[in-house]
């Protein structure tokens, strides 16, 4: 049937499927790199290979000085034991009610600068003329570098007396959830709802930046696309930017999160130190709570056991912070706006 | 993504069963009501000395253009002359580059759209654009695609269902999708995803479809499927098309016009008309060496 057409066809190749299989020789090609990339490969495997090997330098060197805390008190009795009582013979440590205070100062923060962090974005990205979005980024840049020393020391000094009367609102307003309500008598500063103040202030940047990196890379197409529709400017961010950015906007709170269960300095100057127990109810707005770094922080320096014991403490906050934040990498990469970006 | 299908299926071939070939006949019978939306049925589009600039550079400059009510108009002409950028000053999208400027009148029915008081939204509404790369959202569905728009312009609609069978049996998409609605807008062909985007634009009943370049990044047969599409929008919308195929400027156009830039001058409409007058005997010879590609 297709031989009068094969005729005419001035093209003479053979068929490509040839009638009778024939045994073919497998050969594999790999790519030549040249020297230089070669070069810097190995130089690129190096220091990513050693930021890998200090990790594991400080998790081995955690894991050995908090050995005698850990086999005198057992591994799990340190994790589920709230108490932390060096003067009784023998010692009562362990760390869940410092990590209770962690966990709640750090979610106050991420709750408080998250919305922040993304309006704040939103401003840099789809509000500002190309002047405008500049020295936005420098401000918040600059607010990322501010030592967070500072940080604590200005919620310490200056910002607790004007958040009480928040605190006592909330109280008095939201009292009926349980985290809200305080004691009739209790103090309202020195809270974990300040300190979380203070820790979200510090996290602010690092999740804007985040947050603002993955808005930016919004296929425009897509933009115009909603805009061309009818949309105004906050109709087109809902439809396009908040779902595309939305892997940025949970990686980067998480990353937020991270950062801020470790945050150390400030919330030591806050807090009384005084960990959770359980079966006591937790009060987020009155004076009370620890947290691990802080509690390090003002408790470094004492007896070898004691120190031992710190530092198991820290090495709990250094596998939680560390999952926290392969999480978020992992979240972000996977979304849809996340490839490009780095955390 | 992993799961982009990219079998554009002809759909010549999806046979139809009588009932669904009546069921087509019935959707297409019945009216929708959009609430809120536009005025019903195509408006007249024209541009009174409407000159355009980037920052300081002006690259438009004097346009009068009539763009009657039902028919397609093309605009023809070498790449940079400024054919989207007149097309993005049609329905106010020119304004959202930084440093954008205007002057002149662009009137729809004859009221000026950039007239104090009026909205860009509402100017936005009126007259759709369906852009060259197909931009479907691509998190939402096919349905919510389409839908999409009244959604952003907050619109309403007595019968969802029946719009969106409405919308994509317009746009020749609805044979190959009516069984996967609910399946994402980027899981389609590039053919597809033009012709979801067409869709979403004709949602909102547009007075005017604005499309800049929509076949070029499109394979031959999709290529056939939109023009047939504006074949069959005539009447219904007023559609101005950009395109630099010249055949498809013939084959789809009522009325033609033809934009030229010289060197670092702003561009500018040198002849307009009925298509078959641009495409047989033009005043200016440099329209008939354009359309007969003998530069450009
Ligand atoms: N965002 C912009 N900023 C500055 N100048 C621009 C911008 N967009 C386009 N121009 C300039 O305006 C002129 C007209 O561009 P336009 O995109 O309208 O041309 P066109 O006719 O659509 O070309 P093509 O056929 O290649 O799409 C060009 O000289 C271009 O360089
Ligand atoms: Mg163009």
């Amino acid at each position: 049937m297709a031989g009068t057409a094969l005729d005419e066809n001035p093209v003479t190749e053979p068929p490509s499927q040839p009638p009778v299989r024939v045994e073919r020789t497998r050969r594999v090609i790999t790519e030549d790199p040249s020297t230089a990339d070669k070069n810097f490969n190995r130089i690129t495997m190096a220091s990513g290979i050693s930021v890998l090997l200090l990790l594991v330098l400080v998790g081995v060197f955690l894991m050995i000085q908090s050995g005698e805390a850990l086999s005198e008190t057992g591994i799990l009795r340190f994790l589920t034991r709230t108490e932390w009582r060096t003067d009784v013979q023998p010692a009562r440590i362990g760390v869940l009610g410092l990590l209770t205070g962690t966990v709640l100062v750090a979610l106050v923060a991420v709750v408080i600068a998250v919305p922040f962090s993304v309006f704040c974005a939103l401003a840099i990205t789809e509000y500002s003329t190309a002047k405008r979005r500049k020295w936005l980024v420098g401000v918040v840049d600059l607010l990322a570098a501010v030592p967070s020393l500072l940080f604590g020391l200005w919620g310490f000094l200056y910002l607790s007396d004007k958040i009480v009367p928040i605190s006592r609102w909330l109280s008095q307003n939201l009292g009926f959830i349980p985290l809200f309500k305080t004691e009739s008598d209790a103090s309202l500063t020195g809270s974990i709802f300040i300190a979380g103040i203070v820790v979200a202030l510090m996290v602010l940047p690092i999740i804007t930046s985040v947050v603002r990196e993955v808005f930016s890379q919004t296929p425009p197409g897509e933009k115009e696309a909603a805009l061309a529709l009818g949309g105004t400017r906050w109709g087109m961010i809902r439809a396009v930017v908040f779902p595309f950015g939305k892997g940025g906007i949970i990686g980067g709170s998480m990353l937020g999160l991270g950062r801020a269960l470790g945050e150390t300095i400030a919330v030591a100057l806050l807090l009384p130190q005084v960990p959770q127990k359980i079966g006591e109810s937790i009060h987020i707005l009155q004076n009370g709570g620890a947290t691990v770094s802080g509690f390090i922080a003002n408790r470094a320096g004492a007896d070898s056991f004691t120190t031992s014991g710190l530092l198991a403490a820290g090495l709990v906050l250094f596998v939680i912070t560390l999952g926290t934040n392969m999480i978020a990498s992992v979240v972000v990469s996977k979304s849809r706006s996340g490839a490009g970006v780095d955390i | 993504m992993t799961d982009i299908q990219t079998n554009d299926v002809d759909e010549d071939d999806i046979i139809d069963t009588p009932e669904q070939a009546a069921s087509v006949s019935n959707a297409m019978s019945s009216k929708v009501e959009i609430i809120g939306g536009p005025p019903v049925g195509a408006s007249t589009l024209e541009a009174r000395d409407a000159c355009a600039w980037f920052g300081e550079r002006l690259v438009l400059e004097g346009v009068n253009l009539t763009m009657p009510k039902g028919k397609v108009t093309a605009l023809i002409g070498p790449s940079g002359c400024g054919k989207s950028t007149f097309l993005r000053l049609l329905n106010r999208m020119h304004e959202l580059i930084p440093g954008a400027a205007l002057d002149g009148e662009i009137r729809l029915d004859g009221e000026d759209i950039y007239a104090t008081g009026t909205r860009a939204q509402q100017i936005r509404m009126r007259i759709g654009m369906v852009f060259q790369k197909p931009n479907p959202f691509p998190a939402m569905s096919i349905q919510e695609n389409v839908l999409a728009g009244l959604k952003l312009a907050r619109l309403k609609c007595d019968d969802k269902d029946l719009l969106v069978e409405q919308s994509l049996i317009r746009a020749g998409l609805w044979k190959e999708v009516r069984d996967r609605l609910d399946s994402p807008g980027g899981a389609l062909s590039g053919g597809q995803q033009q012709r979801l985007c067409i869709a979403r634009s004709l949602a909102v009943h547009p007075n005017v479809l604005l499309m800049d370049e929509p076949c070029s990044a499109l394979d031959p047969t999709s290529t056939r499927r939109v023009e047939e599409t504006i074949d069959e929008l005539r009447d219904v919308v007023t559609v101005v098309i950009v395109t630099h195929n010249m055949q498809q400027a013939q084959r789809v156009s009522d009325f033609c016009a033809f934009f030229l830039a010289e060197e670092n001058q702003p561009g500018f409409v040198v002849e307009h008309g009925a298509t078959d007058y641009i495409f047989s005997t033009p005043k200016d010879s440099r329209t008939l060496d354009y359309v007969q590609g003998r530069f450009g």
